[in-house]
């Protein structure tokens, strides 16, 4: 039951109707009803993924990423460095300008 | 003979050289002089100079072409280093405050005046000098 649910929601959620239908019909032709051995060895399928998919979690190690975001403060670093670059120019402008300073 | 005109010319000019380092290094105006020395004027963090009283008519002037002559400095240095005009000021006040010689005004971090001493000079934490 919970599959069937899935899946209904599944279709009702996809947005590309045109391509879904376009599947549906290749699938099951129209006119024919869906053999019923398909349709419990797609619900198989399903099932055995999703076991598969869950026992892989459980032998993961999950990572957590932080909740704050990671910030750099890089502004002050930039500034000296751009400051330091200058004082050569304002030695220079000194030795230019004498009678200004 | 040309050996010892060349030797002549060459050691005049080492000479020239020599008599006008320390003649350039001060070029300042008389009333812009004594007014450093008096502590009537002083070295601000921005690069300008401010006065640290009430100033005479004629001292403002001065002071005020002074001010307009290194701020014109600093916006052709600025412009060639890519960065503003106040950025550039900033570094160039930093440089004039801690060259500033004893008895000189200087304004200090918190804006206040402060005389320089026979010690280094209270520079802005952000100045490339004060390390």
């Amino acid at each position: 039951m919970s599959l069937d649910r899935l899946m209904i929601h599944d279709r009702q959620t996809d947005r590309r109707s045109g391509w879904q239908s376009a599947r549906e019909d290749r699938l099951d032709p129209a006119g024919s009803r869906p053999d019923p051995w398909i349709v419990y060895a797609r619900r198989a399928a399903l099932a055995l993924s999703c076991a598969t998919a869950a026992m892989a979690q459980a032998g993961c190690v999950t990572v957590n990423a932080p909740s704050e975001p990671i910030v750099i403060e890089l502004n002050v670093n930039i500034k000296q460095e751009v400051l330091y670059r200058l004082v050569a120019a304002a030695e220079e402008n000194i030795e230019a300008n004498p009678e200004i300073f | 003979m040309t050996l010892a005109i060349r030797s002549v010319l060459i050691c005049s000019l080492a000479g020239l050289m020599i008599a006008s380092a320390p003649a350039s290094a001060m070029q300042r105006e008389p009333a812009y002089a004594s007014a450093r020395a008096t502590g009537a004027v002083g070295e601000k963090i921005d690069g300008y100079l401010g006065f640290t009283g009430a100033p005479a008519a004629a001292l403002r002037a001065v002071v005020d072409d002074i001010n307009i002559r290194r701020k014109a400095s600093y916006a052709d240095r600025a412009r060639a280093a890519g960065v503003t005009i106040e950025e550039f000021g900033f570094t160039q006040g930093c440089l004039l405050i801690a060259r500033t010689a004893p008895g000189e005004k200087y304004q200090s971090p918190d804006g206040s005046w402060q005389t320089r001493g026979s010690g280094p000079a209270v520079l802005d934490p952000r100045c490339p000098t004060a390390r």
